[in-house]
């Protein structure tokens, strides 16, 4: 399967990315490793007139330490997050969460800024990052600004980046101390969530995120606030569908959705010891 | 738009339309057939060759996206006198492949994945090569041939 046809423009700044956006508004579509956009290309669901390709923006490629926070370039490769000693440390969920991420050769391409971008509530890696309490940086012709990972999904693959902005940069709170649980529940390793669960519990306080349950990543509030009211693991998973609006499919019907939610939640907290 | 890539050691330039698939470089311009398509959806893996060393699935990227860096094909693997890679020879000891279909993006997977990790168990060798269906040989013979060369 081809894309449609397209005008390709390869930029090495982040001001060529942002001058490019500027130049041709919604026609234009960054792509970084392209797992996300390109299948969507190639099935004619997107056809950018424009492809403005930043793959080669090494500076948007690190992981530091910075106050207490990592701080992730937005191109860093799936393959360097789940494998740098930082986020193994310092955010063990993001590190796990990647690493259930399709396969070795995506994870090789994909990119973390990449997977934010595209707003699937399918996706694992914004469930850890909700969990974790994250905030997405984008920049954009009026410079940078923060946005709490809880307000950057606004709806079904949408997310709150406007047309002439790009995501640079996540920063991730460090909780070395926290205990973590990722669970992911499919039918073949590579296949994307059925559904998931990321669970991190430091200092009796609790993030607890889940994967296909809603249009967007979804905060399972319910369950945060069980347990910051001393329910246990079962008490609390049982809260763990409230307010989520799942889709039913081939693999997975409303209900079922529901209860696996319920028992992955469960599972995570057990897994986090709680 | 000219794309060229230094595929197995030589320079490829071709004049190619920007939404050249890179497995369709490899194929249709440089005329490596080596590499599959099975898929086309980056699922099964049968277009795995390495980029700049790296596994990677080439219907899922642009010729224009890597132009000018290192692309090694199946092609690549086995020395100029026929000798093959030791990958490749621990399929063919271990019968690791029934049509072969898969062989060729099964092979380049197995060899990023033992660069990656010379330390492999059954679990991790199972686990790595998640993006990769072959539908003969229920895997087994082919973790075993990357436990061969893992271990060797």
């Amino acid at each position: 399967m081809i894309p449609a046809n397209f005008d390709y423009l390869r930029v090495d700044s982040v001001e060529g990315a942002l001058e490019a956006l500027q130049e041709h508004g919604d026609e234009a579509k960054l792509i970084a490793g392209g797992h996300s956009l390109l299948p969507l290309m190639k099935f004619r669901l997107s056809a950018p007139a424009y492809l403005v390709d930043i793959n080669r923006l090494d500076d948007l490629k690190y992981v530091r330490e910075e106050n207490g926070s990592l701080v992730i370039g937005a191109l860093t490769r799936h393959s360097d997050i789940e494998a740098n000693s930082l986020v193994k440390k310092n955010a063990g969920l993001l590190a796990s969460a990647t690493h259930h991420v399709g396969d070795p050769q995506v994870r090789h391409r994909g990119t973390i800024g990449g997977a934010i971008a595209h707003g699937d509530p399918a996706s694992d890696i914004p469930s850890a990052l909700l969990a974790l309490n994250a905030t997405v940086v984008v920049t954009g012709p009026e410079g940078t600004r923060d946005i709490p990972i809880d307000d950057f999904f606004v709806g079904f693959l949408e997310t709150d980046l406007k047309d002439d902005e790009m995501l640079t940069q996540i920063k991730v709170p460090s909780v070395p101390d926290a205990k973590w649980s990722f669970q992911k529940f499919n039918r073949r390793a590579q296949d994307w969530a059925i559904v998931g669960a990321s669970v991190l519990v430091n200092n009796g306080q609790s993030g607890v995120s889940l994967v296909n349950m809603h249009s967007t990543p979804f905060r399972a509030t319910a369950v945060e606030e069980a347990i910051a009211s001393g329910a246990n693991a079962k008490e609390a998973s049982e809260q763990a569908a409230i307010g989520t609006e799942p889709t039913s499919d081939i693999n997975a019907s409303v209900e079922y959705r529901k209860h696996l939610a319920r028992v992955l939640v469960k599972r995570g907290l057990e897994e986090a010891g709680l | 738009m000219e794309v060229t890539l230094n595929i197995n050691g030589v320079e490829q330039s071709h004049d190619v339309e920007p939404r050249t698939l890179l497995v369709q470089f490899i194929r249709e311009s440089a005329g490596l057939t080596g590499t599959n398509i099975g898929c086309d959806t980056s699922s099964c893996g049968a277009c795995t060759v390495h980029l700049n060393g790296e596994s990677i699935k080439s219907c899922t990227v642009l010729a224009a996206q890597v132009d000018g860096m290192e692309v090694t094909t199946i092609e690549g693997l086995a020395q100029s006198d026929g000798t093959l890679h030791p990958m490749q020879q621990a399929f063919h000891e271990c019968h690791a492949l029934q049509c072969g279909y898969c062989t060729p993006g099964m092979v380049m997977a197995c060899v990023s994945l033992v660069e990656e990790n010379q330390t492999l168990t059954e679990d991790e060798v199972r686990e790595g090569l998640e993006g990769n269906l072959c539908r003969c040989t229920g895997y087994h013979n082919i973790v075993k041939a990357v436990l061969e060369v893992s271990e060797a």
